[in-house]
């Protein structure tokens, strides 16, 4: 059986036809299996989001695949027109964005945009409809009394929420979520992604979760995506990731956020900052701001990609085999 | 580090109202806050959206006047009841604030020079003719080198950490005694945040500053302050040094807090549940007691009934909670 998703040499730009193109996401691989948590980690400008919306077909000119293919359950999504496409979207594959508070329409009560939503899918009963749009607020745990309520009167962790019982009511197997609890309070934040996690766990959907913080990404994900200048740096199970990091990138974003306890000593980050995608450094992107770069190596060839076979994939000139026999 | 406390801030209270005649609620952003910082001392102040912080800061600095309670600045006593204009100005050169927006904070239409100059001016920190030499010192104590690329600069020719060491660098052209910071890094790139931190813990010890850190990050928290102090709808619940209130949180509140923020060494959906707490409070009708009753997993009935007194529960270390033993002494305080 092929996998729910699978992203294979992923290249996307944006340009306008007959100006230059920025490529901002370069060859990426990418797998999720049914029911598996899959972590994107990084900076922001990195990629995450341009690549989730490559992903879903929802990329808007300028934006443009250059090359690559995404797979839904073996389906090239790119070979779908934009109505067989359409037909996917919230049945099989939802999305929930960073900014979603703001995604609902403010003059709507929350009742017609589900109904809408769910009638542009071909559940025209109304009955229907409003069954199952209040089936899943309960696993939201939003109480119905809210269904005919607008969108201001929900506070800014029921809005979420909401959002994301409109990506679930017609229970597709995989959602991505970009930044969904960002702009929420650590209480608020935990209870949605309980709550979230619950409902895959019931529902057996996959999720593909995008996010800045590596501490939260590290508890709920299966498998994490580090991404740096547009392309996978570090690929590994998530404890794994956690306890032995192998791309020096992978640890300075770990040492960006401080612990919640222990000694205090202070932690340097990353320094600099991330390459203009323009034009990009020759070899590694992350060699101008790497402390374990190797002169003459990183800074001139193309990383290689190793331990593929193990399943903790990792970009980076210090784990070539090859370089380690001669040094 | 000297005892001596640098603010001194008493019976806190701020309230607005709401709604028209006839509908008309009482806010109670804050209720009747004592806290002192110290020289050269961190003070974080942690707690969720709409739990008073911001309303705490812009009431020190004297953007909203307090409904009741005193602040008192290295001794002398501030804000009686109506201030006069000069008052304020002299008030707000011994505190400074550091905004949450660096996108919003800096007037667009100006360059950096202009924005680190003005209190330069207003205050008469230093001659005229010295200025632009004050000016780049102060970019240079930010880290915006070489200092003359970045004087003839517009907001929008900065990126975001920048914007904010330019917000850092006009806060200190005052020579303030403290600095209130409010949510600094949280509109900051995750790479960005830390030298942010590290830049306002260097510019504490290099100038024995005192810096109030309000974030609604405890991990941020953690870092950077001495002392955490927990807020919820506007009263305080807990104080105490970084490693008791994160090592061993007392009041039930802290306690959720703490589980709920993101710990890479916990496990995922073993913790404890935290739908059943409930929905943040409606300032508009607090408890007459402990305004976490409705949250509290641990609520007894005499919660609902008084507000808590302090209690002691180690050095230094304070709760607003029923659950320990007796309270403080009348009349001793920190």
């Amino acid at each position: 059986m092929p996998p729910l998703l699978e992203i294979a040499g992923l290249t996307v730009g944006y340009g306008w036809t007959g100006r230059p193109v920025v490529t901002i996401v370069r060859d990426v691989n990418l797998t999720v299996g049914a029911g598996e948590v899959v972590g994107i980690a990084g900076e922001s400008g990195c990629g995450k989001t341009t690549l989730a919306l490559a992903a879903t077909g929802l990329l808007d000119p300028p934006g443009q695949i250059l090359s690559g293919s995404v797979r839904y359950q073996g389906t090239d999504l790119m070979s779908l027109s934009p109505h067989e496409l359409r037909a996917l979207r919230l049945t099989e594959i939802s999305m929930v964005f960073q900014a979603s508070m703001n995604v609902l329409n403010p003059v709507m009560r929350i009742r017609s945009q589900f109904l809408t939503a769910m009638a542009a899918h071909g559940v025209d009963s109304s009955a229907e409809a409003t069954k199952r749009a209040e089936e899943t607020f309960d696993l939201v745990k939003i109480p119905r009394r809210f269904f005919d309520a607008y969108p201001h009167q929900l506070s800014g962790g029921m809005r979420q929420r909401a959002v994301i019982a409109l990506a679930l009511v017609l229970r597709p197997k995989l959602l991505l979520l970009d930044e969904p609890t960002t702009a929420l309070d650590v209480v608020v934040q935990r209870s949605i992604l309980q709550s979230l996690n619950d409902l895959r766990r019931e529902l057996g959907f996959g999720i593909v979760f995008i996010t800045h913080d590596l501490s939260l990404l590290v508890e709920i994900a299966d498998r994490i995506a580090i991404m740096y200048a547009g392309a996978i740096v570090e690929d590994a199970p998530a404890k794994d990731l956690y306890q032995h990091p192998r791309h020096p990138y992978t640890s300075a974003l770990m040492e960006a956020f401080p612990a919640l306890g222990g000694e205090r000593k202070k932690l340097e980050g990353i320094s600099g900052q991330p390459p203009d995608l323009r034009r990009l450094p020759d070899g590694c992107s992350f060699a101008p701001r790497c402390p374990k770069v190797i002169a003459g190596t990183c800074d001139v060839i193309d990383p290689p990609t190793t331990g593929r076979d193990e399943g903790h994939l990792v970009v980076c000139h210090l784990y070539d085999e090859r370089e380690a026999q001669v040094g | 580090m000297a005892d001596s406390p640098v603010l001194d801030v008493r019976g806190l209270t701020k309230q607005y109202s709401v709604g028209r005649l006839g509908r008309r609620k009482t806010v109670h952003a804050l209720s009747n806050i004592d806290l002192t910082v110290r020289k050269g001392e961190v003070l974080g102040l942690v707690g969720e959206s709409g739990s008073g912080k911001t309303t705490f800061i812009r009431t020190v600095i004297l953007l909203d006047r307090p409904t009741a309670g005193t602040i008192e600045v290295n001794g002398q006593e501030r804000v009686p009841e109506r201030p006069s204009a000069r008052q304020v100005r002299e008030h707000r050169r011994q505190v400074q604030m550091i905004f949450q927006d660096p996108y919003s904070s800096l007037d667009p239409l100006h360059t950096v020079r202009y924005s680190v100059g003005r209190p330069l001016r207003a205050f008469g920190i230093v001659p005229r003719h010295e200025q632009r030499a004050a000016i780049e010192e102060l970019l240079e104590q930010v880290g915006l080198v070489p200092a003359v690329d970045f004087l003839r600069r517009y907001p929008y020719q900065l990126s975001g950490g920048q914007r904010q060491r330019v917000g850092i660098a006009r806060a200190l052209a005052a020579q303030p005694s403290v600095l209130l910071a409010d949510e600094p890094t949280s509109m900051l790139d995750v790479s960005i945040r830390l030298s942010i931190m590290n830049l306002l813990l260097e510019l504490r010890n290099s100038k024995s500053l005192s810096l109030v850190f309000v974030t609604h990050d405890l991990a941020g928290a953690y870092y950077m302050s001495d002392r955490i102090a927990i807020m919820y709808a506007g009263h305080l619940l807990e104080v105490g040094s970084g490693a008791d209130v994160m090592g061993d949180p007392r009041h039930p509140y802290t306690q959720l807090l703490r589980k709920a923020a993101p710990d890479p060494e916990g496990d995922f959906g073993r913790d404890t549940r935290f739908e059943a707490l409930g929905d943040p409070p409606d300032l508009t009708s607090l408890p007459a007691g402990c305004p976490f009753v409705p949250r509290c997993p641990f609520a007894l009935r005499e919660c609902k009934d008084a507000l808590p007194e302090w209690r002691d529960v180690g050095a230094e270390h304070r709760v607003r909670c029923l659950l320990y033993d007796e309270p403080s002494t009348p009349g001793e305080r920190e």
